[in-house]
């Protein structure tokens, strides 16, 4: 038990720079606002990505990222719409924000082929860290049954989508 | 009950073909994520439908460049099977979406 509270603490610092460690389980509709985020700022950095890239694999990646995080964060409205669940902003949905923003401003500095591999790079950690996040604390806590599945579908998009930027990443070595 | 049976047999023979009249379909789905079934054995001429049950595109790509189907959202996409050999396949948007195709000539 213990092992396991570290390991999703640890999982989360790494998100969130420990916001979240005062309260370990978060609520449903903290849940629902954590990964509407997090889908929001993958969305973010892919339209940077579209504005800025002319690699063809990346382009492609990019647009994969809007499609499918879209997708999932409308099925997420949906499912809250129905639940009657409002989503309700937290420290760890405020610092992944602000993390991302500042990913954006750094990566904007950047062009060419030092865009696409940071962008790339980003990509993987990023969705490594929601991944371990989803695992390890916010599937464990969800207590609604149907946003508990919704959020096991997207830890398996996630990981899709870490893999996908994994093979873009070597392409571009 | 009749009927049924004895189209596909006038076809074959309209065709000249030699080929089985017993082509089959075999559905496969794509439902959050998972392919199912994972496994499946088919032979030359038999068709392959993957209907994708979930919002996101997904696609069928054979590991060896063989076949690349595209499966939109809440769509399906079919493909004839011309070639015997077992091949792997994959979904190119989300890679940890695995399965294989066994056909026998």
């Amino acid at each position: 038990m213990f092992v396991r509270l570290s390991a999703a603490i640890a999982a989360v610092s790494l998100l969130s720079g420990a916001a979240m460690a005062q309260s370990a389980k978060p609520s449903d509709p903290q849940i629902a606002h954590i990964a509407y985020t997090a889908g929001l700022i993958d969305i973010a950095a892919a339209k940077q990505a579209l504005r800025k890239t002319s690699n063809k694999d990346v382009r492609s990646f990019a647009e994969d990222m809007v499609r499918d995080h879209e997708a999932v964060n409308k099925q997420a409205l949906d499912l809250v719409k129905k639940l009657n669940v409002t989503p309700e902003d937290n420290d760890t949905s405020k610092t992944l924000s602000k993390n991302a923003a500042a990913k954006i401003a750094e990566l904007d500095k950047l062009s060419g082929a030092a865009f696409d591999k940071a962008y790339v790079a980003n990509e993987v950690a990023y969705h490594k860290a929601v991944d371990s996040a989803l695992e390890t604390t916010l599937i464990p806590s969800a207590n609604n049954a149907e946003l508990k599945s919704l959020l096991q579908t997207g830890l398996k998009i996630f990981q899709g989508h870490e893999q996908h930027a994994e093979h873009v990443a070597a392409m571009l070595k | 009950m009749q009927p049924r049976r004895i189209v596909p047999v006038v076809v074959a023979l309209v065709l000249g073909a030699s080929v089985s009249a017993q082509a089959a379909t075999i559905e496969i789905s794509m439902e959050n994520l998972e392919i199912e079934p994972a496994e499946v054995s088919a032979k030359v001429g038999d068709t392959i439908e993957w209907v994708n049950k979930d919002v996101l595109a997904h696609t069928a790509t054979a590991r060896n460049g063989d076949w690349d189907v595209m499966l939109p959202p809440k769509e399906f996409g079919t493909l004839v099977l011309k070639k015997a050999g077992t091949v792997e396949y994959y979904c190119r948007f989300h890679p940890n979406m695995k399965a294989t195709l066994t056909v026998a000539p």
